[in-house]
């Protein structure tokens, strides 16, 4: 298995379709090319972070700074940025606009990933986010826009779940 | 040294900056000072002032943004100062104000309690050029001063008494503080560009 190189680019093509030049990131390995893209993207701003919960800080500045934001992350790092989520985001009506690489989902060999795979879909309906999964290139950039603009509009986290079908080759 | 003394210094140099606090006493006494427009505080969430601030500077290279941060809170957050010292926003001042404890939250002794760990010395290990640290007001004041004049990301680190408000609460609900902080920049975006208006006597 490696990660599907024209489906990385769909999804980067899908989020400068949306108007997004500003990411923030923790860097795996799904989200590899992604990221090669943004920082060879002289348009973009690219802030990598130690942990994804500093991401949720970063966005709220963007979106004080009225800049449409991206934010890209596995569902690990989701399940440890969620204070944030919930006492900045949720808190005081942020929207976050992310992308969530859904490691340890259906076809997972790793055993590290799984419990976190297993959980996220239960973790995110909990916290009341919105959550759609992204399988289909044909389709992806306009998930993409579409979760950008319902977080904007809701004023609420919004989560894209990129998946295996998609991530993969 | 009092923080609410140091807060008292600053808040009139405070107009032009956009100022993000952390919870509780921090936020309060800023308050209390005079509440503006451009000040936003962050409720709970500990540990996310800096990015927050981080977020602002970014995206408005011409505005000047000035985080008022504790030990408590950086603490839960210390990978801020790695990706700060990575990105280094030349318009950021990011004060902590040490007191050694988690005073909003019970007033437990913090892992600076004891003096062990230093905070300019972690800022300064994760690659932050500008770190000072002070002791009393006068070194606050021109250590401040300097990180205005400063073309370059300072951190502060200020060690003060652990004391608070004698009372909480603000005439300002949490998402309207955030609802008019964004609008606040971007009125003052839509007049055009903005111009750093802040001279400081030293």
């Amino acid at each position: 298995m490696t990660v599907s190189y024209e489906n990385s680019k769909s999804i980067y093509a899908g989020i400068r379709a949306a108007g997004v030049r500003s990411i923030s990131a923790l860097p795996e390995t799904w989200l590899g090319l992604l990221l090669q893209r943004a920082e060879d993207d002289p348009e973009m701003s690219l802030i990598q972070v130690t942990k994804e919960e500093e991401a949720v800080g970063v966005a709220a500045g963007a979106y004080f700074a009225g800049t449409p934001h991206v934010l890209l992350m596995q569902n690990h790092g989701f399940l440890a940025a969620i204070n944030g989520i919930v006492s900045l985001a949720q808190l005081y009506g942020v929207p976050l606009c992310m992308l969530v690489a859904l490691r340890g989902h259906w076809g997972e060999p790793y055993p590290w990933h799984t419990r976190g795979g297993i959980v996220t879909e239960g973790v995110l309906r909990a916290l009341g986010i919105p959550f759609e999964y992204a399988r289909d290139p044909a389709v992806v950039g306009r998930h993409i826009h579409e979760a950008l603009t319902f977080s904007q509009s809701s004023l609420s986290p919004v989560a894209l779940l990129l998946t295996r079908d998609l991530m993969e080759d | 040294m009092e923080r609410a003394r140091c807060l008292e210094m600053i808040h009139p140099e405070l107009e032009e900056m956009l100022v993000v606090t952390i919870m509780g006493a921090c936020a309060q006494e800023l308050y209390d000072l005079g509440h503006r427009e451009n000040f936003f505080y962050l409720q709970h969430a500990m540990g996310l002032a800096s990015s927050i601030g981080l977020g602002l500077a970014t995206h408005l290279p011409a505005e000047r943004v000035l985080v008022l941060d504790g030990d408590g809170s950086v603490l839960m957050n210390l990978g801020t100062f790695a990706t700060l010292a990575r990105y280094r926003p030349a318009n950021l001042i990011h004060v902590v104000f040490d007191n050694g404890s988690l005073l909003s939250t019970g007033g437990f002794d913090s892992h600076t309690a004891t003096e062990v760990t230093d905070l300019a010395a972690v800022a300064r290990g994760a690659g932050v050029d500008h770190v000072v640290s002070v002791a009393n007001e006068m070194e606050f004041g021109e250590a401040f001063v300097d990180a205005v004049e400063r073309d370059a990301m300072t951190v502060i680190v200020a060690r003060v008494r652990a004391t608070g408000p004698d009372h909480y609460g603000m005439d300002l609900a949490l998402p309207e503080n955030a609802f008019r902080f964004r609008r606040w920049i971007a009125e003052r975006r839509a007049r055009g560009p903005v111009t750093p208006r802040i001279s400081l006597e030293k």
